[in-house]
């Protein structure tokens, strides 16, 4: 048998899997029937691709909307702040905010 | 069945706590020296930091100084702040319990009223020590939940699993709060379509609306940090998993902080201010949330956390779910229930949900929470405004 997945599909509706496990960079890792080439290390909780992305994509998690892709993104790729967006209100991390609002 | 300190206005509580509350930030040092020196895990510090007077922060303290939890009441005044001290004593007395004011202005100066305030402290708890211990039913509890640190796993493991818990003691009688408009924002429609009146469903959008009107002046979300270092890229991402503690029971009633749940069953606590932004952040810190959780009855609090969250709370103890596997191994000595093990394959959902309904009857019945037992007792209270609730609100009552 083999080991279960490190990317969890929440929804069948879902372009992002959820990472349940650290993945390095370069592993190759099933969802469902797909095979996903890693490009960058994937931290427990992070989002990968699950198919070919576009910027102004609408990225569905829990079957639910959570933002758009500012950039392409191909399957595999890491998708977080440098290429999505909230569609309601924008995040800020302590970077973006100057370090003077932690 | 459950044992219960039974009060004289009829609740029930899980602890029997002796308050000591500052009314002023003036008298905060005088009052918290009184607590450190009575040396007593159920003598609580809370307290109001502000000189202006407020009928929120009047209100909240009104109701976590008449909480079931409580069992007498020591307010330390300075004397000329705006607080209104005799009317806060009158509604503490006029539910039963005991309660002192001392005045520092009037008591001698620092000295002085500390050793003052040992000895009504001392008169308070041979009285509460005198509450009858009665039977009490899982469906007189009241719940909260709240989530604090959230990252990537929080929505997948611990969230879900408090939802399985809530629905399991709604079921019971039990009235559980659900919180934070402001994580709910991207959620409203799909929570309106569990109110229990098509009126209530529009309180509950309207909710949201407020809350991401607000939160857009502040110009921030509800969105820290380590919530993107977590893994969680945008506020209705977060929102998604923040929701799902609310399980899927129907949703019978909205609450603003100080008001009691009229029957069992789920209820929104709608946290941010009404009418214009006045006060800054509506919650500055996850404290902040919990006292008004506590303010509505909660005997205790659920707190979920991802990236890893210390804190406890006066009044009422809080039972933390950690929901990520490499922050438990981390912090593992504050966390009460590691549903982080979900992510790992070692536990399902309702495996967990049955894990967290065992701890909060066991903390219920007297076990100490790991954050009572490292003495965390987090307070923090700050101005708000609202408008009372409206008539959609509250659909259902008492029978």
């Amino acid at each position: 048998m083999s080991l279960p997945s490190p990317l969890i599909l929440l929804h069948a509706s879902d372009n992002v899997a959820v990472c349940r496990a650290a993945i390095a960079a370069g592993s190759v890792v099933t969802v469902g029937a797909e095979a996903l080439s890693i490009t960058e290390a994937i931290e427990v909780g992070h989002k990968v691709a699950v198919r070919d992305l576009k910027a102004g994509d609408k990225i569905f998690k829990y079957g639910a909307p959570i933002g758009s892709m500012t950039q392409d993104t191909p399957k595999g790729g890491h998708v977080h702040m440098h290429n999505m967006k909230s569609d309601y209100i924008s995040s800020h991390t302590r970077e973006a905010s100057g370090g003077a609002h932690a | 069945m459950l044992k219960g300190y039974l009060r004289p206005d009829g609740r029930k509580g899980i602890r029997n706590v002796i308050a000591v509350a500052y009314l002023v930030e003036c008298a905060h040092h005088v009052a918290r020296q009184i607590v450190t020196k009575s040396d007593d895990s159920e003598v609580h510090l809370i307290g109001f930091p502000g000189c202006y007077p407020n009928d929120y922060a009047f209100k909240v303290m009104s109701a976590v100084t008449t909480h079931p939890n409580v069992g007498g009441v020591l307010l330390i005044s300075l004397g000329c702040e705006s607080f209104n001290r005799e009317r806060l004593k009158a509604a503490i007395e006029a539910s039963g319990r005991p309660c002192e004011t001392l005045v520092i202005q009037q008591s001698g100066g620092t000295l002085s009223t500390i050793q003052k305030g040992l000895d009504a402290v001392a008169r308070l708890q041979a009285v509460a020590a005198q509450t009858p211990v009665v039977e009490m039913a899982v469906s007189e509890l009241v719940i909260g939940t709240i989530c604090g640190g959230s990252d990537g796993t929080s929505g997948i493991t611990a969230n879900p699993a408090v939802g399985r818990a809530f629905d399991w003691f709604g079921a019971q009688g039990a009235a559980c709060v659900f919180e934070e408009t402001g994580e709910l924002v991207g959620c409203e429609t799909i929570m309106a379509s569990r109110a229990v009146t098509p009126e209530l469903g529009a309180e509950l959008e309207a909710c949201v609306q407020k809350a991401e009107a607000y939160y857009t002046v502040m110009g921030f979300g509800s969105f820290a940090p380590g919530n993107a270092e977590g893994g969680l890229t945008t506020q209705e991402e977060k929102s998604m998993g923040a929701y799902s503690k609310s399980g899927s029971a129907p949703i019978c009633g909205i609450l603003k902080p100080g008001d009691l749940p009229p029957t069992g069953g789920l209820y929104l606590l709608d946290v941010v201010p009404d009418g214009e932004p006045r006060f800054g952040f509506p919650n500055i810190s996850d404290n902040a949330e919990i006292v008004e959780l506590i303010a509505c009855g909660a005997h205790v609090t659920l707190f979920t956390t991802g990236r890893g969250s210390v804190v406890g709370s006066a009044i009422s103890p809080v039972i933390k779910v950690c929901a990520n596997p490499d922050t438990y191994r981390k912090l593992s000595e504050d966390m009460d229930i590691d549903a982080g093990k979900i992510m790992e394959g070692r536990a399902t959902l309702d495996e967990v949900g049955q894990e967290i309904i065992d701890s909060v009857l066991a903390v219920a019945a007297g076990a100490p929470t790991k954050s009572e037992a490292l003495g965390h007792q987090e307070f923090i209270l700050t101005y708000k405004a609202f408008d009372p609730l409206g008539p959609a609100c509250l659909p259902l009552r008492r029978a």
